[in-house]
């Protein structure tokens, strides 16, 4: 139960995707307009970062490492093609099912679940979780169980959310800042974001 | 011919994957503290892309267009797979650094991004040129940044120490910062703010 908090507790503030792995880049820049939508993209990373996980977790202990359903047969090699199959099916599927059973929610968020199966976040969070999966277990990163696998998302997903957030509440105030021309737009961005991150890597020494 | 020019060319600078398309973002940023892992990256990336566009322009009208994300990123995904079991074996050193980043090729926004918007409508060859220019476009901005990390962050430039002995003993510090990841983001946000000043015309 201590693992799992403070193991909770890292992957939001220190192991924040964002601003220590820089993982989930590209939509975090791109759709961070406006807080709305980019609400509503860090619920769907989440969710699907937490449905994706425990799944990649099975197969990754069962399937592909030694010792698993092929006997001592070491099949990690193919563990990206297995892993971004298995995101890029379940994002398709929930798509589907989303948009049969529930038009208003699709219509919020179908938008993004595309663009979710190629997120670096989430790939990104299962292929940090088959690098955990082999530490010890007193360390508070590693990923001992099932449980494990699904906090570690739940974490990852929410600390992703609250990064972007933050970052689309600053553009909208800075829309009514005075930018120099050239740096208008994404330079100053990038430039926010850096100063972000300075800011979370205080978190970096927190002992939990 | 002037088309295929075209596509190679725009891409190393008026049209950058990093600076102007604002794809590959991720990557770029956490393997550039040092020029060596940076130079692999941005290699690996280019072979990548380029074979990936190939593969998609070949299969280009075979493909449904419900499940199309799907196939692109299993194509992308056996490639990758390829060039990391290659660095494993040839440059161990080089892909341990690398560590997951070689894995995240896969989901890096230029590769998609470039399969959905070229390699789809149009022939191999063409699209050959377009991964590679693509790729070489993201390499420079990586080894860019890299130079800049590595020089005033260590003193270094591939490993090789090169600010002389006697500037330190005058007083000059390396600038630690300069190694941490947020200061690759000020760094690109800079490269913009030049390419932005010195072409006007770029949204």
């Amino acid at each position: 139960m201590e693992h799992a908090l403070s193991l909770f507790v890292r992957s939001i503030f220190v192991d924040n995707m964002i601003f220590a792995q820089f993982l989930g880049m590209c939509s975090y820049l791109a759709v961070s307009k406006n807080v709305k939508t980019s609400f509503g993209l860090g619920i769907a990373v989440t969710f699907v970062l937490v449905a994706t996980l425990p799944i990649n977790y099975l197969l990754q202990v069962h399937v592909l490492q030694p010792g698993g359903i092929f006997g001592d047969m070491d099949l990690t090699f193919l563990s990206f093609i297995l892993f971004i199959a298995v995101i890029a099916a379940f994002t398709q599927l929930v798509e589907m099912v989303v948009e049969r059973f529930s038009p208003s929610l699709y219509s919020a968020l179908g938008i993004f679940l595309p663009l979710i199966a190629v997120n670096c976040a989430i790939l990104g969070g299962s292929l940090f979780m088959q690098q955990r999966i082999n530490y010890s277990p007193d360390d508070t990163r590693a990923i001992l169980s099932v449980w494990d696998s699904i906090v570690y998302a739940l974490g990852a997903g929410l600390g992703w959310m609250m990064s972007i957030v933050a970052l689309s509440a600053i553009r909208e105030k800075m829309e009514f800042s005075n930018v120099p021309k050239p740096l208008q737009g994404l330079g100053i961005v990038f430039i926010t974001t850096g100063l972000m991150a300075m800011a979370f890597m205080c978190f970096s020494g927190l002992k939990i | 011919m002037s088309n295929n020019k075209e596509a190679f060319l725009t891409p190393l600078n008026r049209n950058n994957p990093v600076t102007v398309q604002i794809l590959g973002i991720c990557s770029s940023l956490a393997v550039t503290a040092q020029l060596e892992p940076a130079l692999v990256m941005g290699l690996s990336v280019t072979i990548i892309v380029a074979l990936s566009n190939v593969v998609i322009s070949l299969l280009r009208n075979t493909i449904p267009v419900r499940i199309r994300i799907i196939v692109q990123l299993l194509v992308c995904a056996a490639l990758v797979t390829i060039v990391s079991e290659i660095l494993k074996a040839y440059a161990y050193d080089v892909s341990v650094q690398l560590s997951v980043y070689v894995g995240l090729i896969i989901t890096n926004c230029i590769l998609m991004g470039r399969l959905e918007a070229f390699a789809m409508a149009n022939k191999p060859w063409a699209s050959f040129l377009d991964g590679l220019g693509n790729g070489f476009g993201y390499a420079i901005i990586l080894v860019i940044i890299a130079f800049i990390r590595e020089l005033l962050g260590s003193g270094n430039l591939f490993g090789i120490p090169v600010i002389p002995q006697s500037f330190y003993d005058f007083g000059y510090l390396n600038c630690g910062l300069m190694l941490m990841a947020p200061m690759a983001l000020i760094i690109i946000g800079c490269i913009i703010w030049v390419q932005r000043a010195k072409y006007p015309d770029l949204d």
